[in-house]
């Protein structure tokens, strides 16, 4: 009786009565939740044009973080370094359809797969050979990102918003309606959506796949690059931001693979899920839930809509 | 040359249908077992103890999952938290009866991984592809964290690790600290040739069969009469029997010790690279792809003090890194069915050389 109390009523007693750490909490749980979905983004679109399962796409945030700073710490100025990282992950996108999709084209998608974890490893040993395995600042005074954080006394208490925060969910939403209309209106995004329709009808209608897949992992390097930037100013730069990736996971299941909205609603979903389980219910259970409570979300989500909240409908046919 | 079947006429159906119809590849699988039983006499203590034991110890951890991924069709992210399963159960198994033969508990703690593998296989009948491999990560994540949590399960140690007790076995010291390399080796040898033989009948047999079909199109099983549920679950039970045990093996006679890191993500990574790189619904894709993940970096690590150079640690091991991705990628591009296929391409090349076909 007293477990069912504690676990049905008195989370709820408690948000009552503390509206104000409710409040923090859902914020909290939003911005974490912006964050996982700008990663989901960078999958969607890889996964949307090349039916690739990117897993590269984690250490792709770190890759694109460790340069800028790294640049930036070699004396260049900020501007430059950004002008030179989005270079560098040009040069990433070109190399990768080289060297990776271009001999692999038409194979099985768990072999796809897999080669986005050979690059992961390249990745990962290439950048801690050229910028070391030591956590570094993001100099975020050089990149005017604002500091500080706004506080609101109201609902009997205070509630902090980090301008950090507000600052990236400003630049996710004007990133996704970007992306949105230079999926709609522009004569790449077309034939953007048009390979991820069917790449043998793609191809003969004249459009070349091996710039399209160019083009969307350059994209893929730039949400990156932009995803790095802000989860490097919350904590340090580090090989250790590579496990966000695995949280952009349950995202993708929630979202759908191909659907751009469904990565940011599953995104704040998750984060929304996730910190108020642990701050309500986690302490029940010992804390560290965070750990495998979006899993589980997606889990269930999975048995009663398996193609995701905005997926296509899977149709099989024999 | 040598690698002819001219001259093996077969007479009855046994024979015409054996695993190894051939007799040079009976005469090659006898030399192998036997080189493998003399190993120890090489007295090369790190050969024994640093290369074959994890070897063998992957080598059956990637049969369990080649049996889900390879022959089943359903990709699992999970097997690094079914071989905790594994570990957990058999030291706590071993703790609460100190006295029975712990080979027995290294058998049964399978048991315990194969009952918490079917439970979290249950979503596989909804759900295929990369939407189960992530059902799968729920597995590994939160079973994770119950290593790290349940304190009941390393019996309320602070380290919050397990410590491999010491047990005897017709009193021969079998596991714990003082427990000799050659013993172990030849325990792990034991258990890997035995659950090989195994699993290769169950896939030659009808079980085998019916995973097959339900890997190359479900949708048809069903219609032919396979009942996609049990078939689904007993490829996620046996599976997870395989990996449970190679934990056990692996913290009770590699590692003497464990925290709940071994069984991480990473592990399951590692062990699925194998396979795929090994070759997807092979057996001997599982030996090779362990051999080539397990025993690649060791060489890497190794190959500049024999070549004479002087190289910093932490350059070697980005090095390392660095080759692992490329040799990946390069070994998908040559060959995306695996290192199985390359040497069955080189066989019948053999069987018919000078011919090209």
């Amino acid at each position: 009786m007293h477990m069912l109390y504690m676990i049905f009523i008195d989370p709820f007693m408690q948000m009552a009565q503390a509206p104000d750490l409710f409040a923090q909490t859902l914020w909290d749980g939003l911005v974490a939740g912006v964050l996982y979905a700008l990663i989901a983004l960078g999958f969607v679109l890889i996964f949307k044009a090349s039916g690739v399962f990117n897993f590269a796409q984690g250490i792709m945030v770190v890759f694109a973080a460790l340069t800028l700073v790294g640049l930036h710490d070699a004396g260049l100025n900020a501007f430059l370094a950004l002008a030179l990282t989005i270079g560098v992950m040009f040069i990433l996108a070109f190399t990768v359809e080289r060297a990776v999709l271009r001999p692999l084209v038409n194979q099985p998608d768990i072999i796809l797969f897999m080669a986005t974890f050979g690059i992961t490893y390249v990745l990962i040993g290439f950048g801690e050979y050229v910028f070391g395995g030591d956590p570094k600042v993001m100099p975020t005074d050089a990149f005017y990102l604002p500091k500080g954080a706004i506080t609101y006394h109201t609902l009997g208490g205070m509630v902090q918003f980090q301008k950090l925060d507000i600052a990236a969910a400003i630049v996710a939403s004007i990133m996704v309606a970007g992306l949105a209309v230079f999926f709609s209106k522009t004569r790449i995004g077309r034939a953007l959506r048009a390979v991820a329709d069917s790449h043998e009808a793609a191809l003969s209608v004249g459009i070349s796949l091996e710039q399209i897949w160019v083009i969307v992992w350059f994209a893929a390097g730039l949400v990156a690059l932009v995803t790095g930037i802000f989860w490097g100013a919350r904590s340090d730069v580090s090989f250790a931001l590579e496990v966000i990736a695995l949280k952009a996971l349950p995202v993708l299941i929630l979202g759908g693979f191909t659907s751009v909205p469904g990565a940011i609603v599953g995104g704040l979903i998750i984060g929304l899920g996730e910190k108020l389980f642990e701050f309500y219910w986690g302490p029940l259970m010992g804390g560290g839930t965070d750990a495998w409570f979006a899993y589980v979300i997606a889990l269930v989500f999975l048995l009663f809509r398996p193609q995701g909240l905005f997926g296509e409908k899977i149709i099989e046919r024999i | 040359m040598l690698y002819r079947e001219a001259g093996q006429f077969k007479t009855d159906y046994a024979s015409d249908q054996a695993i190894f119809p051939i007799l040079q590849d009976r005469i090659g699988l006898a030399v192998i077992l036997a080189v493998a039983i003399l190993l120890p006499f090489a007295n090369n203590d790190f050969l024994t103890n640093a290369v074959m034991i994890p070897f063998m110890i992957f080598t059956l951890a990637a049969i369990g999952l080649n049996l889900l991924t390879g022959y089943t069709g359903l990709l699992s992210l999970g097997t690094g938290a079914f071989m905790g399963v594994g570990a957990y159960a058999c030291y706590k198994l071993t703790s609460i009866f100190p006295n029975v033969n712990i080979l027995i508990w290294v058998l049964c703690s399978g048991f315990f991984a194969a009952a918490v593998g079917t439970v979290f296989g249950l979503p596989s009948l909804r759900i295929k592809g990369f939407y189960l491999a992530i059902a799968t990560l729920a597995a590994q994540f939160f079973l994770e964290w119950c290593f790290i949590r349940v304190s009941w399960l390393y019996n309320y140690n602070i380290s919050g690790a397990i410590e491999v007790p010491q047990r005897t076995l017709f009193g021969i010291i079998v596991t714990g600290p003082r427990a000799t390399a050659e013993t172990r080796y030849y325990i792990v040898l034991g258990f890997l040739v035995l659950m090989t033989w195994a699993a290769s009948n169950v896939v030659h047999g009808r079980i085998g069969r019916s995973w097959m079909a339900v890997r190359d199109m479900d949708i048809a099983a069903e219609l032919m009469g396979i009942r996609l549920l049990p078939t689904k679950l007993l490829a996620f039970a046996v599976s997870s029997f395989y990996c449970g045990v190679a934990g056990a093996l692996m913290v009770f006679l590699w590692y003497g010790g464990a925290e709940p890191t071994v069984f991480n993500i990473n592990q399951s990574f590692t062990i699925l690279f194998m396979i795929i790189i090994g070759g997807l619904g092979s057996l001997l894709g599982a030996y090779l792809g362990a051999a080539l993940i397990f025993i690649l970096p060791i060489v890497l690590r190794f190959a500049p003090e024999v070549l004479g150079l002087h190289i910093h640690a932490a350059t070697v091991e980005h090095i390392t890194y660095i080759t692992t991705g490329v040799l990946i990628i390069f070994f998908l591009i040559a060959e995306p069915a695996g290192l199985a296929r390359l040497w069955q391409v080189g066989k019948q090349k053999l069987r018919v050389w000078p011919f090209p076909y």
